[in-house]
């Protein structure tokens, strides 16, 4: 990590392969960057034949399939999962909330369960894309048990359509070997990229937070739609662009090798680089920035309804939650499963930052999944 | 029971209409239907009659600009390095390592072209080939997400499909005509530019055509190792599809895209007969 300037040795390239097939799949872009969300993990036994129940497994049937993002579950809870129901998790991974939308929209994803983010759930519910949840088949979700900030988005005109799985922060990663220190404000994120950092920031090849962090930066709100508001931050992405050294939510591997030194930032990547890489840190932009919360629902065109709510309700268990956080390393809004994590884990700065700082952080509006302005910034901000 | 022969041709060609039906045409009117329709409010696409997609096409102009510079450039240096690879295999290597050799040329088409263009950012990075050059004294040179890297990867990505047709073309080379041209007195350069190179020309056009079309639509290579600021129109594409989710204006950008890859095989098979005119012409044959 120390001198860029050596060859990679053959030890060092197999550890940088396996840090790399370790994080680099990050949170959101790169499925939709590479295999178009195509990229598919089953997960459990294929072949029914091996189930262990053949006569539970009618009672919901055999399967169940699950739309979610890279590198957000245990991988032994499906097995758990496999075993207690017969059913066995089909796992497909996605890039980005738009992107599953997209699939929806078109019809016959053949999803029972997939995983928005607080800001889609409203659009999903405006075109009648997704169930009313009926909660008697979800004994385990226990509204009392979250923080309602992290619930609430699930809930519209008193109907709950979503409960709420993880919620984390959009900040920003830095190498303080090489950035002489915290970085902890969109000033100088943008700014350094043009100056002192030259060719060593990443952005997101997203629109919500790439867009919305450079309005932060002028001071406006993440969400902002107006026009003249995002004519400004068009203007700074575009004079930003020839200095970054990439448009990319696949940040990790840089991050990790060393060619970048800033990056925009979800909290699972922060907290996963920091633990192999110290002087990795993670901090959220003083200005403001992203909060956010994913939940689990049921597209209303979900073939498994029955096996959708039992792994809705499997995955909500306590217990079943610790072993999932433990796993993806993000935050847990639930307090019954936050109450078995470890000291440390609640203690960490990176996933639990203390209240005051998320005061600056805004959730992610439902207007900017579908502005077409937003859309267009950005399709001008990567031709430019 | 007879059939008239008109019938029977009928019914002989109606496997072949089908297939044109089902997988030419169709899919074709869809995205032509679609582009003349409307992206509704929450994206996605909307039915409507209006032409406002394509009148919009100018906001995806630089992504033409960028694929219509590098996919000539990409389909030239591809030429470039596969020619001499072509006449190596075709005409210099003996029979026994011939088989081996083309193996080689094929094996990395058995992995995914995904794993190999992220196996370039290993090489490309800053701890790959800029770290060999640092030590001859070039520091700090970025090669990764530049359309350098780019160029790269679609030369590393396309390089079979331009060695093969022309290998086949210099592998039926008649070798007498050499030895004539030879006996004849001529040297050997200007028997390779007299016989050789007009013979394998149809392998040069073929490998040409092929390679650029497919370029015309690339979107991972520059996604993957120009670091997403290279922008094509198959990244404008994907964007418009599943991002934005712009489904109208998606399909006037594909049917724009097809558009000018018509104009540009027409112009280009073109140039190619007149080539093939002058060939007989000048009675080089």
């Amino acid at each position: 990590m120390k001198d860029d300037n050596k060859p990679i040795s053959r030890k060092a390239f197999m550890q940088e392969l396996r840090s790399y097939r370790n994080g680099s799949i990050t949170r959101r872009h790169f499925m939709g960057v590479t295999g178009l969300g195509t990229a598919m993990a089953v997960m459990g036994g294929t072949m029914p034949a091996f189930l262990p129940s053949r006569a539970r497994a009618q009672e919901i049937g055999d399967r169940v399939v699950l739309a979610t993002w890279p590198n957000y579950h245990d991988p032994a809870n499906f097995d758990k999962f496999a075993e207690m129901t017969g059913a066995y998790s089909q796992v497909n991974v996605f890039g980005s909330n738009e992107e599953m939308l997209a699939k929806i929209q078109a019809g016959g994803s053949g999803w029972d369960v997939f995983v928005p983010t607080n800001y889609a759930i409203p659009t999903y519910v405006d075109a009648d894309l997704i169930e009313p949840l009926d909660l008697s088949k979800i004994p385990n979700y226990d509204a009392a048990a979250f923080d309602p900030r992290f619930a609430e988005a699930g809930t519209i005109n008193g109907t709950v359509y979503a409960v709420p799985k993880n919620w984390g922060t959009t900040g920003i990663a830095f190498n303080s070997d090489k950035t002489g220190g915290v970085v902890d404000s969109w000033k100088t994120f943008f700014d350094g990229a043009r100056d002192q950092f030259d060719g060593r920031v990443m952005v997101h090849d997203y629109q919500l937070t790439t867009i919305g962090n450079a309005l932060v930066y002028h001071g406006f709100s993440f969400n902002s739609v107006d026009p003249a508001e995002l004519a400004q931050a068009e203007k700074l992405l575009i004079d930003v662009k020839p200095h970054l050294y990439a448009i990319s939510s696949d940040y990790q591997p840089a991050m990790r090798n060393g060619d970048a030194w800033l990056t925009m930032c979800w909290t699972g990547d922060g907290k996963q680089m920091h633990t192999d890489i110290p002087e990795i840190g993670f901090a959220l932009g003083k200005e403001g920035g992203e909060i956010w919360s994913d939940y689990y629902a049921i597209p209303k065109d979900a073939p498994h309804k029955e096996a959708a709510y039992a792994l809705i309700n499997f995955l909500l268990d306590p217990e079943v939650n610790k072993a999932e956080a433990l796993a993806h390393g993000y935050p847990v809004a639930d307090s019954r499963t936050n109450a078995m994590l470890p000291e440390e884990l609640l203690n960490d700065p990176i996933l639990y930052p203390a209240a005051e700082e998320l005061d600056a952080l805004e959730f992610g509006a439902a207007v900017t999944l579908t502005d077409p302005n937003r859309a267009e910034l950005m399709a001008r901000f990567k031709s430019a | 029971m007879a059939m008239t022969p008109s019938r029977a041709r009928g019914l002989l060609l109606t496997p072949a209409g089908l297939w044109y039906a089902a997988l030419l045409l169709l899919p074709l009117a869809v995205v032509l239907i679609f582009s003349f329709g409307e992206r509704s409010p929450i994206g996605g696409y909307a039915p409507g009659f209006t032409f406002a997609q394509y009148a919009n096409l100018p906001a995806r102009f630089a992504a033409f600009r960028n694929t219509l510079t590098l996919a000539p450039i990409g389909t030239l240096a591809a030429l470039l390095i596969a020619y001499p690879l072509a006449y190596f295999l075709a005409v210099k290597v003996t029979p026994k390592w011939k088989t081996l050799l083309l193996v080689l040329v094929i094996v990395p088409f058995w992995t995914s072209i995904l794993i190999r263009s992220y196996a370039w950012i290993f090489l490309l990075g800053g701890k790959g080939i800029p770290a060999l050059l640092a030590h001859l004294g070039l520091e700090d040179i970025r090669l990764l997400n530049t359309p350098f890297a780019v160029l790269v990867g679609i030369v590393y990505g396309y390089l079979p499909l331009m060695v093969f047709p022309i290998y086949v073309a210099l592998e039926k080379l008649d070798k007498r005509l050499l030895e004539a041209s030879a006996d004849l007195g001529t040297p050997p350069w200007r028997s390779f530019l007299q016989i050789t190179l007009p013979l394998s020309m149809p392998g040069v056009l073929t490998g040409c055509m092929l390679v650029f079309i497919l370029l015309m639509g690339e979107f991972l290579i520059p996604a993957i190792l120009g670091g997403g600021k290279v922008f094509f129109v198959g990244n404008a594409l994907v964007d418009l599809f599943l991002q934005s989710r712009n489904w109208a204006f998606g399909s006037a950008v594909a049917v724009a895209l097809v558009v000018v890859m018509l104009v540009v095989v027409a112009l280009y098979s073109r140039a190619v007969k007149r080539f093939g005119a002058t060939r007989d012409d000048t009675g080089l044959m």
